[in-house]
């Protein structure tokens, strides 16, 4: 009997190697994997958490519009209604969050303008559009159109 | 980046235009071919007792072992987080193809190869411990693992269990490999690679590349030794290499006549791919110089009688093409599935840098670290009987 | 105009009439960016998106809203989402041309004309959030997951970039971010759903040719935007299960 082990004596060795790297394995194992894992699914349950805690940049136009009232109140009715204002003004979260430490610049009227309204065969045929050179042959939109209420049956303040 | 942008021809959705898989990603079916197919040459002569491949049995063990260890550095240096690979053990998902390669890698390292290496070695392991001295000797003492018993008894154990591993062994080289191929194979998004013959193909090219790199570093090793090779065995192995080419040739022909055959969507933009951007790669090199080349050769020292001297050119030529040839077959795969959109509309192109992470440099080094490691693996483990002690020298 | 913020909010009745989920939103803006949604609970909800191919103008303004709210790099090659004018000539929809000059940010400058038998129409694209996500199936480690109410999130710090999801994926809606070298893709703007705000994209759309909807919620839109339109998805061969479904969409759409 101890003859027949003395001969396997090496393979023993060998086996008991890979026994203990198997041991550390399963140690590493359990003090490495992040504690939440596994709690919803196959994932950090706390990468939920990380991408819902960015940081947000656009306020979103119910934010603008309680304070600003007035402007919603004038497009309430115009064709620019279902357009948020941020889709003009850019984002503004860190003004709707506290207006007096960012002061909006107002943003230039043509190039707004022209971003959506120029001619496209692309574009469908629904959608007013014009071709800027000939429409308005070099003027400003905002010298004959109100950003906020850009038709002309609704003008009556002064936008 | 924006002359990228100039080379697009077509259109590819906006994120395509980069290629994610750089030449690394080649270099990796590459590797892991060559060892799987070292290590199926070697098992020939254990499992199938092929006694003429005998004087390479060794030499494919330790090429595979070489060859092995290099093998996952390439996808080191291409993961974006490498301090984070080892998350692959920690929470593998277990219906990620990838996510096996640890796996599948460390069972084929240490469960096949090392534990094979160390039975076939203990006892010139042993034998060395005894006849050197200080560092030498305690380095294989370590080896041995302070086992100091080559009794008759303990190495026909040792046989007996190394014929087992090499059994487990074969169908793990064959898992090693085909589960490469598996990996692109199952990408469904990419008709290019989505194939359930992929692993098939895979695994007959790795046969093919690793049977071709032992032949070639038998023949090398030779030379630099001075000895004479065995032409016997050089014979077989060179047969050998003509059943798994054609094998391989054949599979792949039939992938790409079903292709052609089927047209599907995705065809016609393959096509024009093949016949363009990667026509030198893919039909030039590949097909004609990689394949039907060397395999014209090697069936040549079949039909007709040559002379030794002949032979063996042919040998080193068919061998030296047939590397390159899978080679590119490696990188139309890898590459080529990603110059086309997955829009069918629009084709990029590879960009390869020099000394960049992911460039041609690290590249050359990874191919050629191998050898060095081989070479430093045969200082320590001579795989020739000649210059080992006498055999004499048993204990008890 | 001349309320500051403090004098708002007390002032503010206007809460009052809001919805509920709309003055909640508003509160988390009005706080300032808030941490995460502590009430929200992820399990009541089910995200998908509706496109309206029709209404789409072409105007690239969710290409530019989506790069400004998630950070996503300038450079041409990184796109959350990303907007594709197509133009097939007649009776040819197996061979559209498409175009996508810096995915849509810039607009679109002219390129085709009037009257040549052509259809033309513009396809925003975006991450379809499979709920059998080709990439999810392929992530090694588990970086990238399918949230229980339906969005296919990444996590940052868990992925290992070794960009198998991006070759998965059959819309190519991921890249590797170059800065953090992590794999990055559309979250639904899932810091702002989980408020109760609706994603950059769809809130500066002007013509709501995307919306988000919440399959879950039986008094969203999304139902009868569904019930009443032809919808398709894209690449339904694929089979992955994706949410986001178009309006009109055409064949020759890939
Ligand atoms: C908490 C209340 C509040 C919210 C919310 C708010 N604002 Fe303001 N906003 C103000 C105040 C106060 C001013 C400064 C008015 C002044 O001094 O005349 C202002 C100024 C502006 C101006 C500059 C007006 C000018 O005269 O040039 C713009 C543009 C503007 N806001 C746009 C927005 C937009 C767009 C939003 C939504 C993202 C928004 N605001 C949200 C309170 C608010
Ligand atoms: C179609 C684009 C557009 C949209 C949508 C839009 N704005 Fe404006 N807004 C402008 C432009 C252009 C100006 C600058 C006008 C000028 O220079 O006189 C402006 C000016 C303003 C001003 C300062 C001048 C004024 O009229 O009081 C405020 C405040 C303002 N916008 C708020 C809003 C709010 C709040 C919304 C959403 C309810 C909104 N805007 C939506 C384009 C837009
Ligand atoms: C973000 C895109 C966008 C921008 C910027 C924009 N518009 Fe519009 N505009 C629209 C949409 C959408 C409509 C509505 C079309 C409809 O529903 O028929 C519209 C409608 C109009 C109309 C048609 C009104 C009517 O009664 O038919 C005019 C005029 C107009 N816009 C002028 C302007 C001007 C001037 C500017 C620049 C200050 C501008 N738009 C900026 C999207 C935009
Ligand atoms: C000189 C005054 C003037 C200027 C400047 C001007 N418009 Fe107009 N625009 C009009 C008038 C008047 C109409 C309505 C009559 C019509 O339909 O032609 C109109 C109509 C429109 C319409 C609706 C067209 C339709 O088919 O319903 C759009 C869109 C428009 N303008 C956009 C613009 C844009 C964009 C600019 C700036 C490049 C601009 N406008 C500058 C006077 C002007």
């Amino acid at each position: 009997m101890r003859e027949l082990f003395k001969d396997k004596e090496h393979l023993v060795r060998m086996a008991g190697l890979f026994g203990v790297g198997l041991l550390v394995f399963v140690v590493l194992r359990g003090v490495l994997i992040p504690a939440d894992f596994g709690d919803l699914g196959h994932y950090r349950a706390s990468a939920l958490d990380d991408n819902s805690s960015v940081e947000l940049r656009f306020a979103g136009r119910a934010a603008c519009e309680l304070c600003h009232d007035d402007v919603a109140a004038e497009r309430a009715k115009s064709a620019h209604r279902s357009i948020a204002c941020e889709a003009c003004h850019g984002a503004l979260a860190v003004h709707a969050d506290n207006p007096e430490a960012v002061f909006p610049e107002r943003p230039e009227a043509t190039p707004l303008c022209v971003a959506c309204h120029e001619a496209n065969v692309t574009k469908p045929a629904w959608f007013p559009t014009v071709i800027p050179d000939e429409h308005s042959e070099g003027e400003a939109c905002d010298e004959c159109h109100m950003p906020h209420a850009p038709g002309f049956e609704e003008v009556g303040s002064d936008g | 980046m924006d002359t990228l942008l100039a080379m697009v021809e077509g259109f590819m959705y906006p994120n395509e235009v980069e290629l994610q898989w750089s030449v690394l990603i080649v270099l990796y079916p590459y590797i892991t071919g060559l060892v799987a197919g070292a290590f199926i040459l070697a098992s020939l002569e254990r499992v199938f007792n092929v006694e003429a491949v005998k004087p390479t049995y060794r030499l494919a063990l330790l090429t595979a072992l070489a060859f092995l260890v290099v093998a996952p550095l390439p996808l080191q240096l291409h993961l974006g987080h490498p301090e984070r690979s080892f998350q692959m053990y920690l929470t593998p998902k277990t219906d990620s193809a990838m996510a096996m390669f640890g796996f599948v890698y460390l069972w084929y390292l240490m469960a096949v190869l090392v534990l094979e290496i160390w039975l076939d070695y203990r006892r010139d392991i042993v034998l060395k411990a005894r006849s050197s001295t200080g560092f030498v000797r305690g380095f294989y003492q370590v080896l041995a693992l302070g086992s100091d018993n080559i009794s008759p008894r303990s190495l026909e154990i040792d046989e007996r269990l190394g014929r087992f591993i090499t059994i487990v062994g074969i169908p793990s080289a064959f898992l090693l490999h085909g589960y490469v191929g598996f990996l692109f194979g199952s990408v469904k998004a990419n008709p290019w690679w989505s194939t359930p013959l992929m692993p098939v193909v895979f695994l007959f090219s790795a046969i093919v590349s690793g049977i071709a790199l032992v032949m070639l570093v038998y023949m090398v090793v030779s030379r630099l030794r001075g000895k004479p090779i065995d032409m016997r065995c050089l014979d077989t192995i060179a047969r050998y290499l003509l059943y798994a080419f054609i094998i391989d040739f054949s599979l792949e022909m039939l992938d790409l006549i079903h292709r052609m055959y089927e047209a599907d969507e995705s065809f016609k933009s393959l096509d024009f791919m093949v016949k363009s951007r990667l026509f030198v790669s893919q039909i030039l090199i590949q097909i004609i110089f990689g394949t039907l080349l060397p395999l014209g050769l090697l069936a040549l020292t079949q039909v007709v009688r040559l002379t030794e001297m002949a032979r063996k050119n042919i040998y080193a030529i068919a061998g030296v093409l047939t590397l390159i040839g899978i080679f590119a077959m490696r990188w139309n795969v890898v590459i080529g599935g990603q110059l086309f959109s997955k829009s069918f509309l629009g084709y990029t192109v590879y960009k390869m840098d020099f000394a960049t992470r992911e460039g041609m440099l690290p590249a050359i080094i990874l191919m050629v670290a191998p050898f060095f490691i081989l070479w430093g693996l045969i200082r320590i483990l001579p795989p020739w009987g000649d210059d080992a002690p006498p055999s004499t020298v048993d204990t008890e | 105009m001349t309320v500051n913020r403090r004098q708002f909010v007390l002032a503010s009745g206007k809460y009052l009439v809001m919805s509920a989920a709309a003055s909640r939103a508003v509160g988390y803006v009005l706080a300032g960016s808030p941490e995460r949604a502590p009430g929200y609970s992820a399990h009541d909800h089910w995200w998908a998106m509706a496109i309206d191919i029709d209404l789409c103008i072409g105007c690239g303004g969710c290409v530019r809203a989506c790069k400004e709210e998630n950070d996503v790099p300038l450079e041409p090659f990184f796109f959350r989402t990303w907007v594709e004018r197509y133009h097939v000539p007649e009776g040819d929809i197996e061979h559209p041309m498409v175009d996508s000059p810096n995915g849509g940010y810039d607009g679109f400058p002219e390129r085709y004309r009037e009257g040549d038998g052509s259809k033309n129409f513009f396809v925003p694209k975006l991450c379809n959030h499979c709920a059998h996500s080709p990439c999810v199936q392929v992530c090694p480690v588990g970086a990238t997951f399918e949230s229980p109410d339906g969005v296919v999130l990444v996590d940052k710090d868990y992925c290992l970039g070794c960009r198998y999801c991006v070759q998965a994926c059959p819309y190519g809606c991921r890249f590797i971010d170059p800065r953090t070298h992590s794999v990055d893709k559309c979250s639904l703007c899932y810091h702002r759903i989980t408020k109760g705000l609706t994603t950059a994209c769809c809130e500066v759309c002007p013509t709501g040719a995307r919306t988000l909807g919440d399959l879950k919620d039986p008094s969203d839109p999304i139902h009868e935007f569904l019930r009443t339109n032809m919808v398709q998805v894209l690449k339904p061969q694929m089979a992955t299960g994706a949410k986001v479904y178009y309006a009109d969409l055409d064949g020759s759409v890939r």
